[in-house]
């Protein structure tokens, strides 16, 4: 396995070879049925942002290792509009109260760590990590 | 082994034992099961897992399309858990909000307090209940030095925390006011300049406020658009609407009021109120205000506290013990 794999995102179909990438690295890892279908579901999350908001962008995967731990990096970038207000679309029942989703709070609670950059204009970069039990 | 694990060694030996007997008692043992699942926040995707775990245990020869089968399932419930664990984190939020009202509704209950005066020969009861934790109905008596009283009825228009922060207001400005000296419409037409100046064109105010002098043995008031009270007259045993006219708090710095005055006797009642009470509801019908009269009629008899508590205990038991507005209410009996 490469420790790099990447997807880009430009139309729909690439959120479902994002969703296969993810889960076949996860499957390699060690990853139990249910933490892959958790992965997926936030790799599918991230990938649907992108689609829908930012029209351009990219999933990738690295392994990642600790002292003790392993792990997927789940990193997705893109150079949409960017997100004004964070702690907004970070707010519990703000994006699914419209029925979109998971939403980022979604992926925060499917994944282990979560970090978000925006730039109004310049693009938005989200990290997280899922740590292999 | 820790909860987890003994959870699923139960729902294995479960599911085990309700393949084979077809047996109510281990449908009943799945529905304690699901209950130690919801305490230990034991997500939908986990159980189908921990079912797919347990009919590999039972089955080792599962077919492979049923257990793909059951992966799909896995992956269908994973939105679900998401949703269930927001749903978790909005409950704790709302608990939160709650005891935040619940704080706030106590000091309110402290700022408003007023103590009913001990008067010779008026015997004065009231009863304001909020119908959700803060008030929008407003009270306000005061006993001056030459043994009058005043008594103000207020309801803020609009329910919940905006009409108690504005009730706070009007509180200080009655506080401030030498009310002893001034006649009830200089106090109305002040406490409107208050209200226009300082709250939401979208909220106004209706009030009742009332004097009663003892050395002239006549009852003064005015009115600011309020749901007119009943005076009792003891000679006629008849009760009969206070009519008062006047334009509602907030709407005009420049509104004027008119005093209004009515001699009472011994045995005469006088009965203010909020639309709280006229507008009880029997299922979905509003009360006939002659229904309220007919209530009081019935306690009259007891002493002014006693008879509005029976009133309210009455209207709260005829709505199923939920009120759906502020419900205030207040009787002076002239005793002697």
């Amino acid at each position: 396995m490469d420790s790099k794999s990447c997807v880009r995102i430009m139309k729909e179909w690439d959120i479902v070879a994002a969703r296969q990438m993810g889960r076949e690295i996860a499957k390699n890892l060690g990853f139990g049925t249910v933490d892959q279908a958790r992965i997926t579901t936030a790799i599918s999350e991230l990938a649907r942002n992108i689609y829908l908001y930012a029209e351009e962008g990219r999933i990738y995967f690295e392994a990642v290792e600790s002292l003790e731990l392993k792990g997927i990096r789940v990193t997705a970038e893109d150079t949409g509009p960017g997100i004004k207000d964070l702690s907004l679309v970070m707010e519990d029942g703000y994006s699914t109260s419209g029925g979109l989703g998971a939403g980022l709070p979604g992926v925060r609670r499917l994944m282990d760590e979560f970090d978000i950059e925006s730039e109004v204009g310049k693009g938005t970069k989200i990290v997280t990590v899922k740590w292999v039990r | 082994m820790d909860t987890k694990d003994l959870d699923a060694r139960n729902y294995t030996e479960l599911l085990k034992g309700y393949v084979k007997t077809r047996d109510e008692r281990a449908l009943y043992g799945a529905e304690q099961i699901s209950k130690t699942f919801i305490k230990n926040n034991i997500l939908p995707e986990e159980i189908v897992n921990l079912h797919i775990q347990a009919l590999l245990e039972i089955y080792p020869e599962l077919h492979d399309k049923i257990q793909s089968s059951m992966n799909f399932l896995l992956e269908a419930m994973i939105s679900y858990g998401l949703a269930h664990q927001e749903y978790q984190i909005l409950r704790e939020k709302q608990f939160e909000i709650k005891s935040e009202i619940h704080v706030a509704a106590r000091m309110q209950k402290m700022l408003l307090q007023s103590n009913i005066p001990k008067l010779e020969d008026i015997d004065l009861g009231i009863i304001s209940v909020p119908a959700n934790q803060m008030n929008g109905d407003y009270h306000h008596v005061v006993k001056g030095k030459d043994g009058s009283i005043s008594i103000a009825i207020a309801d803020i228009i609009g329910k919940g925390i905006p009409a108690a922060l504005s009730m706070s207001m009007i509180k200080y400005a009655l506080d401030s006011f030498p009310e002893n000296i001034m006649s009830t419409d200089a106090i109305l037409a002040s406490l409107n300049r208050v209200v226009e100046r300082n709250i939401d064109p979208s909220m106004f105010i209706t009030m009742f406020y009332a004097q009663y002098k003892p050395d002239t043995g006549k009852f003064y008031y005015s009115s600011a658009g309020h749901e007119p009270g009943f005076f009792y007259h003891s000679k006629e045993n008849s009760f009969t609407e206070i009519e008062a006219k006047g334009l509602v708090l907030g709407v005009n710095p420049d509104t004027t009021y008119l005093q209004y005055e009515q001699e009472i006797v011994k045995g005469d009642m006088i009965i203010l109120l909020t639309d709280g009470v006229t507008e009880c509801r029997k299922g979905e019908q509003f009360i006939e205000r002659e229904e309220v009269l007919e209530v009081i009629r019935t306690f009259m008899h007891l002493p002014a506290q006693e008879i509005v508590n029976q009133v309210y205990r009455y209207f709260e038991r005829l709505q199923n013990f939920q009120l759906r507005d502020d419900f205030t209410l207040a009787i002076l009996k002239k005793v002697v």
